[in-house]
């Protein structure tokens, strides 16, 4: 597997938000009102028993606490820190309703991991071997915890991945002042040691490795591909230097460096959460001048509140209910030329602007990767993977989950699912005369 | 404007707040600066023959994140010379004569009684507290605890101290016994005052469970200690009312023991003390909580048009009855105010493993506030006890038609009860 530079962009950021010191975490896990049938568990895709892992903090049984968290969640050290707690568990806290400032559950939660993983607590072993063997395509979060849920039933597993590195968006995408890569990477390799995973990087399946081939190697196929490279809207000028796809950008600067010397404008097509993320990572770059250009406006972004909340805190600008109709320059980016659209996001005639670049970052979407699968008889709608309420694709023995086939949620939605499909996979080779669907 | 003089016994105070005989009151530098906090008295830091303490000698009960609620000590009387005690008691009275400088003494032989008592005296004392109560050590060498366990005892050290001083005396006694009333009455039998209640409770703090020695730890044991702060007022306010209730005692009480702020002071007044001492709540916070205690006890009596403490001392003791006497048909249920419910269902569990299951979740899952099924609710408070949020369930009182009836109604004259709830 790749090893990361020392040297790399993102390093140039600070946790957002602080490491608890045992002190702090104490006070705020004895606050926990331990609630019944607690609506912070609900709220977690995982369903981490929230009360339960904050309770055993107060009491000082961090190890247990961790125990907690990983039992429902193998991943639960990233998400601690990558989770969009405000619209998940926090933000159904009841503290909410009393007016009272919710507990710091992902505060809490990134306290017990990390203790875990600084004093090296084990607490998963394989299961004894059942003789039966699993594909896993892709190393992401999805293919991660299916990979190590299917390790715990005793199935051998093999992950196949497209790129020199595991971990998928979580190592390439998320925002370094949230976790930056080599946190995730160490997170990649913590999973791995319940051992029996065979990981096969620069292994693209349908290229370096037929799709159907999976089915004579393997008793059964989890398919965690997630999404694919950003779009692009056919725009005149992309090719310029500077014009950059923005979840490309973001693994540039993650895994080595960007050059950012000389950017003084900096723009942002999109109005969703990678454009949010793009927004909060140059203003965190000191980059003086950026701009958001987004054809919706406010009220209808895709991007969550609180995101556009702190980006506008650190000095982005937007430009509401506009498109780059082109970007200019000789050889190298220098401006945008924008159109100024109406309510219903109609371009106004003659109303045009424009902007001063010398990045623009495009994160207006990403391709959908599932369409490879139709000629397998895979059902695909819209390029995401449909799967039933276990996770099985309708292909005998296949299974699926994470942004593949939820059309791009959050890392949490992935592990929850690569944990489900694993469980079904497991029912499936235990019960080989099951029909797919009939779980 | 509220007069909060105290008097206990003849020793009269600006306010009832003294400190306890304890660290905080262990020198005429401390007590000055007390006295310039706002505190109305102290009772000096036991004297006798000084000692040599251990360390360390302090332990703590944690709960919920909240230090110390509970406190323990294995300190025994002053370390200090005699005559630097004597000279401070001095100095402060003379500084501050208008406030209550009580002198707590602790000696074994008559002669050691006669002369310490009138060095007190000559020094400038108000009044005395004889330390019947020290749990740990003192009561090894046949003093504190040791005498506020022997009635017979009390009383006569009692007398002797009465004999020989001009000063209003008190007896400080000890929780450490089954029924507080017999000692309350052996020390007005020897003459006292008033007496001073509660000492410290008899206790093992916790345990340091990686070195297997009780705590605190002093090198490689431990010793049981005097058990006090906010935890023992319980234990205080009952011994406080049990001797208020008793119609053959009669002389004042000087309450001690977990007393926090006005409101913990408010109570003891209430069960009956003319004064409040506080030792723990001042070593973990200081002087300075006097003044919301000044300010909150003066606010209470304007509220409650009380001129002066006399108007409310012991005004709580009528109330407290043999549990014969209450009324078994009186019936309150529990009610939730669905406006104020936050939804966290702690009520619910409380109720189902700890009480009477009578608390159940809405039919519509999407409404998380919980439902009381009234039929069944015993009216026992746990549910109201647990609620995080102040006012959200109220205990109301229903009419189900029945006079008043008490067990003792019941069993002496069959008095009608209503019908048992919740007893299937
Ligand atoms: C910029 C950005 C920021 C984000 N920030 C957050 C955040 O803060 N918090 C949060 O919770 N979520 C965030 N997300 C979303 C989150 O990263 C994803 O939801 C999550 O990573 C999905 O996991 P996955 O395993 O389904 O897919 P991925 O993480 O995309 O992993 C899929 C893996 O499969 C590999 N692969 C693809 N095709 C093949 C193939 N044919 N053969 C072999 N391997 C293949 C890919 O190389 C990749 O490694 C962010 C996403 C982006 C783009
Ligand atoms: C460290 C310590 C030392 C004490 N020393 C004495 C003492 O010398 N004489 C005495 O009568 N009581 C002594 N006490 C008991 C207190 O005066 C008081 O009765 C008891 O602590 C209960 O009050 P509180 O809950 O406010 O602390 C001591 C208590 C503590 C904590
Ligand atoms: S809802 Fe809030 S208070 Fe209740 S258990 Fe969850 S984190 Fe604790
Ligand atoms: S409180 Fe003061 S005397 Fe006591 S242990 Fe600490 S430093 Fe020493
Ligand atoms: S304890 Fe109080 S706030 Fe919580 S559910 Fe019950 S009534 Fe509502």
């Amino acid at each position: 597997m790749l090893k990361l530079p020392e040297d790399r962009t993102e390093t140039h950021f600070d946790d957002y938000k602080k490491a608890y010191t045992d002190n702090q975490a104490a006070v705020e896990a004895n606050r926990c009102l331990y609630c019944v049938d607690a609506p912070c568990i609900k709220a977690c895709p995982t369903s981490i028993n929230i009360p339960e892992f904050i309770r055993k903090i107060a009491t000082g049984n961090v190890k247990g606490s961790a125990k907690t968290i990983f039992e429902s969640n193998i991943l639960g050290m990233s998400c601690a820190r990558v989770c969009p707690v405000e619209v998940l568990c926090v933000g159904d806290c009841v503290y909410n309703e009393m007016g009272v400032p919710p507990i710091e559950i992902g505060k809490l939660q990134r306290y017990s991991t990390d203790t875990a993983y600084e004093e090296g607590w084990e607490y998963f072993e394989a299961g004894p071997d059942t003789g039966h063997s699993v594909a896993v395509v892709g190393g992401g979060p999805a293919g991660l915890a299916a990979a190590h849920e299917l390790r715990r039933y005793g199935h051998a597993v093999t992950i196949f991945e497209a790129g020199d590195i595991l971990g998928g968006l979580n190592t390439t995408g998320v925002a370094p002042y949230k976790m930056k890569a080599d946190a995730s990477v160490a997170e990649v390799q913590w999973i791995l040691n319940i051992g029996g995973i065979d990981v096969k990087t620069n292994t693209t399946v349908g290229k370096d490795i037929g799709w159907e081939e999976l089915d004579q190697k393997f008793d059964a196929v989890f398919v965690g591909i997630g999404i694919g490279p950003d779009k692009t809207l056919d725009t005149p000028g992309e090719d310029l230097d500077g014009v950059i796809g923005a979840v490309d950008w973001i693994a540039q600067m993650k895994l080595g460096t960007y050059d950012m010397s000389g950017i003084e404008h900096a723009v942002v097509v999109g109005g969703g959460n990678t454009a949010m993320d793009c927004l909060r990572e140059l203003c965190g770059l000191d980059v003086p001048h950026v701009t958001m250009v987004y054809r919706g406006d406010e009220d209808r972004m895709s991007g969550y509140d609180h995101e556009w909340d702190a980006a506008k805190k650190l000095g982005a600008r937007p430009e509401w209910l506009s498109l780059p109709l082109e970007y200019q320059g000789s050889g190298k980016v220098e401006s945008v030329r924008c159109q100024r659209l109406d309510s219903d996001r109609k371009p106004i005639a003659g109303d045009e602007f424009t902007l001063q670049a010398d990045l623009v970052l495009l994160g207006v979407g990403q391709t959908k990767l599932g369409e490879q699968l139709e000629p397998l008889g895979v059902e695909v709608e819209w390029g995401r993977l449909l799967v039933d309420h276990h996770g099985g694709l309708n292909r005998k023995g296949w299974f699926a989950g994470g942004d593949a086939s939820n059309g791009a949620k959050e890392v949490v939605n992935a592990a929850a699912e690569g944990k489900l499909a694993a469980r079904s996979i497991h029912n499936y080779l235990s019960a080989a005369t099951t029909a797919p669907g009939d779980l | 404007m509220p007069d909060l003089t105290s008097n206990t016994g003849g020793i009269v105070s600006p306010n009832p707040f003294w400190l306890a005989s304890a660290p905080p009151a262990n020198s005429g530098e401390q007590i000055q600066r007390a006295f310039d906090h706002g505190w109305g008295g102290a009772v000096w830091k036991t004297l006798g023959t000084p000692i040599q303490n251990v360390s360390s000698r302090f332990g703590a009960v944690n709960y919920g994140g909240k230090r110390a609620i509970g406190f323990n000590n294995i300190e025994l009387i002053t370390d200090r010379p005699l005559e630097v005690n004597f000279k401070e008691i001095y100095e402060t009275k003379k500084k501050y004569p208008k406030h209550a400088i009580i002198v707590s003494l602790m000696v074994e032989t008559k002669e050691e009684w006669k002369d310490i008592i009138k060095r007190s005296i000559d020094a400038g004392a108000d009044g005395l507290e004889l330390n019947f109560g020290c749990p740990h050590g003192m009561c090894e060498r046949g003093m504190g605890s040791a005498v506020g366990q022997e009635p017979k005892v009390n009383e006569e050290i009692t007398s002797w101290a009465v004999e020989y001083s001009t000063v209003p005396v008190l007896s400080k006694l000890t929780p450490n016994v089954g029924d507080i009333v017999p000692h309350g009455l052996a020390s007005q039998r020897g003459g006292a005052h008033g007496v001073s209640l509660i000492n410290t409770i008899k206790s093992i703090i916790g345990v340091d469970i990686d070195n297997f020695v009780p705590q605190p730890v002093v090198g490689t044991q431990s010793s049981n200690g005097g058990y006090c702060g906010a935890a023992v007022r319980p234990i205080a306010l009952h011994m406080l009312a049990a001797l208020s209730r008793d119609p053959g005692f009669n002389i004042p009480i000087s309450g001690i023991g977990g007393v926090t702020n006005w409101r913990d002071a408010v109570e003891f007044i209430l069960l009956g003390a003319s004064s409040v001492q506080v030792c723990t709540e001042v070593m973990l916070k200081g002087y300075r909580i006097v003044e919301d205690m000044i300010e909150g006890l003066e606010d209470y009596m304007r509220q409650h048009n009380f001129e002066t403490l006399d108007d409310f001392v012991g005004k709580a003791v009528p109330a407290y009855s043999e549990w014969g006497n209450l009324d078994l048909n009186f019936e309150s249920i529990a009610k939730i105010d669905p406006e104020a419910c936050i939804g966290c269902q702690v009520c619910m569990t409380a109720c189902h493993d700890g009480a009477h299951q009578c608390i159940h979740p809405n039919d519509d899952p999407a409404i998380r506030v919980p439902v009381i099924d009234e039929s069944e609710c015993v009216g026992c408070n746990l549910c109201q006890i647990v609620c995080p949020v102040d006012g959200c369930i109220s205990m109301v009182e229903v009419d189900n038609g029945y006079d008043s009836a008490t067990w003792n109604e019941h069993v002496n004259l069959g008095a009608k009860l209503r019908p048992k709830k919740g007893a299937h």
